[in-house]
């Protein structure tokens, strides 16, 4: 993939053998109308002998990524993703949802304790974990559909790295300035006025921290409740040290670390661009049409020697990740598209057709540097292979939802007592024990009759229930969501033999939910 | 480095050097580690020392190192425990106040006394009466799963039981019965009939006016008239399908010319009051366990027999 000589490609090449080529050709020195100072010091410049000449050197230090501010609809999608996932994050613990008197009014409630997941009209038991299962696997179907589709969107704009670095960063603006203030304060010596500065601004970090690891929490425990005692010191240790690790891990990660996650700590971008092809969505340099570069003066003294590329240097100083996509495809770049909006922006303000940086697929690339037209990247959502994700999203999803419909409320279980298997008692008859758990998924006690089918003569009594009180059937009150664990004795007349039979149970109420499980009895002379 | 001498190349866009690795077309740069790395790196060395003078770590000739906390996994069972037990102390002694007449009324804590007493049993009963307290026919050994019982299967006749044992020596008021061997007493006949009419009390086999009345003259005092047992004498009941010893007819000759008379060891003493009474509890629980009969003579608890 590298091109040790130098030399440029035949006509075929590998497109990213051409962005290589178009960097190491034109080797003129820059003089950019609109590039600042600082940038040509921050970065690389291609034009230059290699930034990193020193093999003797095994480590360097962090080169921090003061991107700079920029406007457009993709800056402008980007804040409407960063409103709802952190608004999601945020509010959701807050909402109330009535489930009466037996459960938690919490609408999202994952209680440990008491073994519930609770999700608005969805109460989720640990036996049902299954449908955790399911989500976890739509939650991948669905990452795979959408890399497939547009690329490693899930990286640009919905990973909570990208969210957190996208708020962190947007305080280091507030307080600090824009790029050019922050990288003159970042070389000023410790004055006063700078510790001022970053204690003010590592303040902020700390708080959205700490709110972070605050929200978090509301989640496993009733959040007016928690939020109280929070205060009041009377929470759990548990809680005070899962925010403190949370705080800790939102600053350090997002307040200084940034794009060091996404390129040394992060698995997803490793898995997400090998799962790109060529006709996924990626952000692309089109250097078919911005090479040669040259300045604008230049540009217009000779327009039929440059490329549309003024080597403005703006698609790097706004970059969150500090990379230069005209380097080519490369594992920094998380695809939020901001070097499209300041690459447009540039575009226009030299009179030229915007797109120099592009979402496009690799196919397109290709076309267009063959001189095809420009096609639309909408027309990538619909190929088999997202059609064919979305089918089995979306089945896994409708097999889940009526799952979720049909599901009783009621279940049966029971384990016959083996030690011993049968008792004779003293007139004759006998007696088997089983250990019935009664489940009550409804959020209210309930009545359940259990009887006995198949087995003629039996009576039952359990070890709540007098053995005087014998007889066919027993009804049992099961609290509110919770399984009850019963040992039911059942007796037969002399004479039976060792045979199956069944246990039911029915709720004493309107729904009349059942469950039956077939067992057996067991007698002398047989087992 | 790898890559020194003429060979030494460089990629173009990124400046960085080659190792010197190609694995099909891909090659792979000397990229500088991150600085961060390596202090994560030698954070992880400081935390390895640190831990290893805090805490056990160096295998010595007779045990590890201590470490300066003096944490030990031995001592932390030794916690746990403790905290196990301190958990427990307020049901015992709920469990100690309560008469155990009144157990069964506080379903909550019978439950945790049946828990207690199952576990008190594993330890201390199933060398004879078994795991799942089905007792042993060819020992002796009764089975306290069912309702045939010697001496009563009240909670206070078990826990009386429990308390004294069964003709322990040393005990005056131990439960002590003696079924008098009849070697000699009976002529053959006299024997098969008798045995006959024993069966017949069940429902097993034809009675003679032999066996009746070698039953009626030897047995009856004790045993009642039709079998029905004497639990004041702990005399078995003879008329019902339960048999401690075997029914067979070798089984029950057996039995009348030299008796076996089992023993139960007295737990007074060996086990505390509150751990004798979650046993009886337990035990009760078994399916066999039988109400308070006989009227007490405190009304209020007259009252509590019927629920």
């Amino acid at each position: 993939m590298s091109n040790p000589d130098g030399q440029k490609s035949g006509g075929d090449r590998d497109w990213s053998v051409v962005v290589e080529d178009g960097i190491a050709k034109s080797n003129e020195p820059v003089s950019s109308a609109v590039a600042e100072p600082a940038a040509t010091t921050r970065r690389h410049e291609p034009h230059e002998p290699p930034r990193q000449p020193l093999p003797e050197k095994l480590y360097k230090p962090r080169e921090p990524v003061h991107n700079k501010r920029v406007r457009g609809p993709f800056r402008t999608f980007k804040w409407l993703v960063m409103l709802v996932t952190l608004g999601i994050y945020y509010v959701t613990p807050w909402i109330r949802w009535d489930r009466g008197p037996y459960a938690p009014d919490q609408a999202v409630l994952v209680d440990m304790a008491n073994r519930r997941f609770y999700m608005f009209g969805i109460e989720i038991w640990p036996h049902e974990f299954y449908f955790v299962a399911g989500l976890l696997i739509m939650a991948g179907i669905g990452l795979f559909l959408v890399t497939s589709a547009v690329g490693r969107a899930w990286c640009g704009y919905a990973c909570p790295q990208t969210v957190w670095t996208d708020l962190f960063q947007h305080v280091d603006r507030l307080i600090d300035g824009d790029r050019n203030a922050r990288i003159r304060l970042d070389r000023a010596p410790w004055t006063w006025g700078k510790v001022f500065r970053r204690g003010f601004k590592w303040t902020i970090y700390a708080l959205i921290g700490l709110v972070t690891g605050g929200a978090w929490i509301l989640y496993f425990a009733d959040a007016p409740t928690l939020f109280r005692d929070f205060f009041a010191g009377e929470a759990a240790p548990v809680a005070y040290i899962t925010v403190a690790v949370l705080t800790l891990t939102t600053v350090t990660l997002g307040g200084f670390m940034r794009e060091q996650v996404c390129i040394y700590m992060c698995p997803w971008p490793r898995i997400q661009t090998a799962m790109l092809d060529e006709k996924s969505l990626i952000v692309t340099y089109k250097d078919w049409r911005g090479e040669p570069r040259g300045s604008v003066k230049k540009a217009k003294k000779e327009p039929e020697k440059f490329g549309d590329c003024i080597d403005c240097t703006q698609c790097v100083q706004v970059c969150p990740t500090g990379i230069d996509i005209r380097e080519g495809p490369q594992v920094g770049c998380i695809t939020c598209a901001l070097c499209i909006d300041a690459c447009d922006k540039v575009m226009a303000d030299i009179g030229r057709p915007r797109g120099l940086i592009d979402y496009a697929t690799l196919e397109d690339c290709e076309r267009e540097a063959n001189g095809a037209e420009p096609r639309s990247p909408w027309r990538t959502l619909l190929r088999p292979r997202t059609i064919a994700y979305f089918l089995i999203w979306g089945s896994i999803g409708l097999a889940m939802l009526f799952a979720l419909g049909v599901r009783s409320h009621t279940d049966l279980t029971v384990s016959p007592d083996r030690n011993p298997p049968f008792m004779l008692m003293s007139d004759g008859s006998v007696r088997n024990s089983f250990t019935l758990k009664l489940r009550n998924m409804e959020s209210r006690p309930r009545d359940m009759e259990i009887s006995i089918e198949g087995l003629p003569g039996a009576v039952m009594w359990s070890d709540t229930i007098n053995r005087r009180d014998a007889a066919a059937t027993q009804v049992v009150t099961v609290p509110a969501d919770q399984t009850r664990a019963v040992r039911a004795y059942v007796m037969v007349p002399e004479g039976t033999e060792t045979r199956d039979f069944t246990f039911r149970i029915t709720s004493q109420d309107e729904q009349g939910e059942t469950d039956a499980v077939k067992t057996r009895f067991s007698a002398p002379g047989d087992s | 480095m790898a890559n020194e001498g003429p060979n030494k190349r460089v990629d173009q866009p990124t400046g960085t050097e080659f190792v010197g690795h190609e694995w099909d077309g891909i090659e792979e740069l000397d990229t500088p580690m991150p600085r961060w790395w390596v202090w994560t790196f030698y954070l992880t060395i400081i935390f390895a020392l640190g831990y290893m003078i805090a805490y056990p770590a160096w295998p010595m000739f007779e045990k590890a190192t201590e470490g300066v906390l003096g944490w030990s996994s031995r001592g932390q069972l030794a916690e746990d425990i403790d905290a196990a037990d301190q958990a427990r102390v307020s049901v015992r002694e709920a469990l100690a106040r309560i008469p155990i007449e009144r157990l069964p009324d506080d379903s909550a804590l019978m439950q945790q006394a049946v828990a207690g007493g199952a576990a008190a049993f594993r330890v201390n009963c199933v060398q004879c009466h078994g795991s799942g307290a089905a007792g042993s026919q060819e020992l002796g050994y009764p089975n306290l799963n069912d309702d045939d019982w010697l001496w009563g299967g009240d909670l206070r006749a078990i826990e009386y039981t429990l308390v004294h044992g069964i003709r322990q020596a040393g005990d005056d008021q131990t439960r002590a019965s003696q079924m008098p061997p009849f070697e000699g007493a009976f002529d053959s006949n006299q024997m098969d009939a008798l045995v006959s009419h024993v069966l017949s009390l069940s429902g097993k086999g034809q009675s003679t006016p032999l066996g009746a009345q070698t039953f009626s003259d030897n047995c009856a005092a004790c045993h009642g008239s039709s079998g029905e047992g004497n639990r004041e004498l702990g005399a078995p009941r003879l008329n019902d399908a339960i048999w401690l010893r075997g029914s067979s007819r070798e089984a029950i000759t057996r039995q009348i010319l030299n008796p076996r008379m089992g023993m139960m060891p007295k737990w007074e003493g060996r086990l505390d009051p509150v751990t004798i009474k979650m046993l009886a509890a337990y035990v009760h629980s078994l399916g066999g366990g039988e109400d308070f009969l006989e009227v007490a003579e405190d009304p209020e608890a007259e009252v509590d027999e019927q629920p």
